[in-house]
Order: C-alpha cells, then structure tokens, then sequence
C-alpha cells in the first residue's frame, strides 16, 4: 500500500517527462527552500518532483511530496504552478493544495547583490506537510491534527519574498526573507531562509560525463520562522539547518537530496529530502506550434 | 479542492504562449530576429573597459575550447542554432560583431544576459566555465549572416589557430 502510494506519482511523473525528446542540463541549484537569482530560460519547462519525509514526535510520520512546473516566460519573469500532497502513515493520502508562483527580476544587469521579487497565491488545506517554506509560529505541533480533520480547513494565502542573492568565487549566496498573509484575516506571518552552494569544481571537463565534479553541487540552507505581526521573532517558531547536494546529469535530469535537522524542540528532528527533475528546452514555441497548427 | 486547479494552470499556460508567441507573430520572426541580433549586438558595444580588457585566463588551455563545445550544446544551441549562426531566438555567434569582440566582452555579455531582449543571465556556470565557452565561441570564425554553416555544433579548433 505505502509503496503504491510513493512510487506511482513517481513513476506517472517520470513516464511523462521522459516523453519529451529536447532536454538540457538543468544546472540548477539543490536548494529545497531557498531561492537564488536565477530565473528559467525564456521557453523552456523544467518538471520536478520532490519528497520530504519527515518525523514526528507524538504522532505519525509522513511523506509530503509535490510536483512543480516551472516556466520561462521572459529571461525577467518565471511561473510555477504546484501541485501537493502527502501521505502520513496509518492515516491517510491528500491532496493539500496549489500553488502559483511567480519571480521577477527588476535588474537588467549582473550585481554583486541581485535582487528577485517572488509573489505566490496558495490554496491549500491544514494537512499541507510539504515544508516548502517556515512562517509565523510554524510548529511541529501543527501536524499532529488528523488529516480527516485538516484537509476540510481550506486557507487561501499570499506569500511574497525578497530573494538576495550573488556569486563570489563559484560560491552562490542567497537570503530570502518572507511574508505570507491568510486572506481569512490572519496577521501577516514571517520567515526566512539562507543558502550557500558551490560545485564541486569550477571547471567543465572536455569530455562529456556523468560523474565529473562539475556535476556536483553541494552546500548548506537554513530556514525558519520569524513570528507574526504581533510577536515578532526567532521565539515560538521552528528551524532548521539542511546540507543539500545535487547532481546534473548530461542526460538532462537533475537529482538532489537534503537531510535536514531541527534546530530547536518546535522543529521535527529530522527531514529528509529528495528530488528529481528535467528541464524541456522549447516548451512554449511546441505550444504555440501546437495552437497554430503548424507541423 | 473546490477551486479550479485548471483554470490556474490554464492560466499559466495562456501567459507563457502569450509571451512565446508575441516572440513568433507573423512578419516580425526573420525581420524582428535580425534586429533583435543587432539589439544583443550593440549590446556588446557597452561592456565597460574593464570587462573588456579583461584576457581570457584560459587563453593557452588546449582544452578550453573542447569543453566549451560541450557546455554550448548543452546551454546554447537551443537558442544560437547548432552551428552558432543563429537560431530561433538567438543571433548568430558567428558575426563579426561577436568574433572581432575582445573575449573580455563576450564573457561580460554572458555574465549579464541581455534580459531584456530574452538572454538569460549566465552567472550560474562558474567563472572558468564561462571562459570556456569564450575560447569556443571565439575559436568557431566568422560566417557572414546569410549563409549559414553546416547543421552539426562545429568541432572546435586546435587552440593554436583560435582568433583571438
């Protein structure tokens, strides 16, 4: 039963993005909450799948998993559309929510420090484990609540964030601090995250390969809660620290994997991320082809 | 889940067309693309002294130009053509504008993108990555706009012939 749960979105998932004959290298960053600078390629549709499984004390475990599409709609503006879920074991499986992401890039040119304005509409339900960002007094806690119960709280959101991110000697750092605000007259709840990464080696090699250092990225994020309007703070909230690393393949698929550990007793001990993705290069032009109907 | 999740992906599939096909309208794909090259073209005119003056630190590497191919078929063929003269949405790499510009140019221009006009930013690959693909754009020569080159990513020169 568990494993029908885990593997067939995994596997629908792969069958559909192997489909697509024109793939790139991703190249992408093995964040899992944090943010950098860079925006998709104009055209092109990146397709992820990513799983956190997660402990909890006092209750049932549980696998949250979802699946994004990522698309370059401008080289300044990328939209995600999200779909959620999870499993919590000797419970059930839900469907928690969507989400709808959207970054822009307001400068022109490269700087030490560049600047990204990120706006999301999420409606999702209380049963959403998927972690993807800490906010308020976001709490271990919160998850004990059975899913028959927490999927009928339904919860439309907004959620913007200032992405800070640049480059120094093959290092990315990146800081990401967070606003979301429940449009059921909910204060505004905050967060953060910070990032660094560095590939393994800064050089490519002349040959074409899989397990060359370049295709390694490694590094470390942390992420946590800042409070609400009312009770600003680390206090009350949770936090973690999570290595993260990721491996691009010449094939064009993209895996990476994070052990994340709670810093503090509001925060599950520990999480454990994965994920997968493929970049489709030329997405929107076989689209627009599509409705043209040009061959 | 009673709110459409449709309508929101339909949504986001009309913007992206919108966008992708605004590139594609009719009468502005040859036409618009030639002067969206001249656009990335000038583009290049306005890397600052110090960019431009920059050497290229992987200059004499005989491999530089080898792993460039490499990371131009996977980052910039789908726009620049197979051959680099130019594809859907890139202008030719070949033109004199790019091949008799100071490889500190070229590297500026892929550092910064030209966003506005749809180049992505290309500070993501590492910095020796970039010169890389610098040794290889600079090592393919200059083919004249009209008459593209063979259809295949064209192996790069021994290093000892590269333009500089």
């Amino acid at each position: 039963m568990l494993i029908r749960k885990v593997l067939v979105p995994i596997f629908l998932l792969s069958s559909a993005i192997l489909g697509f004959p024109a793939v790139t290298e991703a190249q992408e960053n093995p964040y899992f909450v944090a943010y950098d600078h860079y925006l998709e390629e104009p055209g092109n549709l990146e397709v992820e799948y990513l799983s956190t499984f997660g402990t909890e004390r006092g209750g049932n475990d549980f696998h949250s998993y979802w699946t994004e599409f990522e698309y370059g709609a401008t080289a300044w503006w990328t939209t995600e559309f999200y779909l959620d879920g999870q499993t919590t074991f000797s419970d059930s499986t839900v469907l928690t929510g969507i989400r709808w992401e959207n970054r822009f890039r307001p400068l022109r040119r490269e700087h030490f420090i560049n600047p990204i304005l990120y706006v999301e509409y999420e409606h999702k339900n209380a049963a959403d484990k998927i972690l993807k960002e800490v906010e308020g007094h976001d709490v271990e806690a919160d998850f004990l609540t059975p899913n028959a119960v927490a999927r009928r709280e339904m919860s439309n959101e907004v959620e913007l964030k200032l992405i800070l991110s640049g480059v120094h000697k093959g290092w990315n750092f990146t800081e990401n601090t967070l606003a979301a605000k429940n449009l059921a007259n909910s204060p505004w709840e905050f967060g953060y995250a910070l990032a660094a990464s560095r590939p393994l080696a800064l050089e490519a090699s002349a040959k074409q390969c899989s397990f060359c250092r370049q295709n390694f990225i490694a590094g470390l994020e942390m992420y946590g809660g800042l409070g609400d309007r009312h009770r600003f703070g680390f206090g009350d909230t949770s936090h973690y620290l999570a290595p993260v690393l990721g491996w691009n393949l010449p094939s064009g698929w993209m895996l990476r994997v994070s052990p994340g550990f709670g810093l503090n007793d509001n925060s599950h001990r520990f999480l454990l991320r994965w994920g997968l993705s493929r970049e489709i290069t030329g997405f929107g032009p076989m689209v627009s082809r599509l409705f043209r109907g040009r061959p | 889940m009673n709110v459409g999740a449709p309508c929101v992906f339909a949504l986001l599939v009309a913007a992206g067309s919108v966008s992708t096909m605004r590139a594609r309208q009719p009468g502005t794909s040859a036409g618009r693309q030639e002067s969206k090259g001249e656009s990335v073209y000038s583009e290049i005119g306005k890397a600052p002294e110090k960019a431009r003056s920059k050497p290229n630190p992987l200059e004499k590497d005989p491999d530089a130009a080898r792993a460039g191919r490499i990371l131009f078929t996977q980052r910039c063929r789908e726009c620049h053509g197979d051959d680099a003269t130019g594809g859907k949405k890139g202008p030719s790499l070949r033109a004199p504008e790019i091949q008799n510009a100071q490889p500190g140019a070229v590297f500026w221009i892929l550092t910064n993108g030209v966003v506005r006009k749809g180049m992505p930013v290309w500070s993501k690959l590492p910095e020796p990555e970039r010169w890389q693909l610098v040794s290889y754009i600079k090592s393919l020569g200059t083919v004249p706009r009209s008459s593209p080159a063979s259809s295949e990513p064209p192996a790069a020169k021994d290093s000892s012939s590269r333009p500089r």
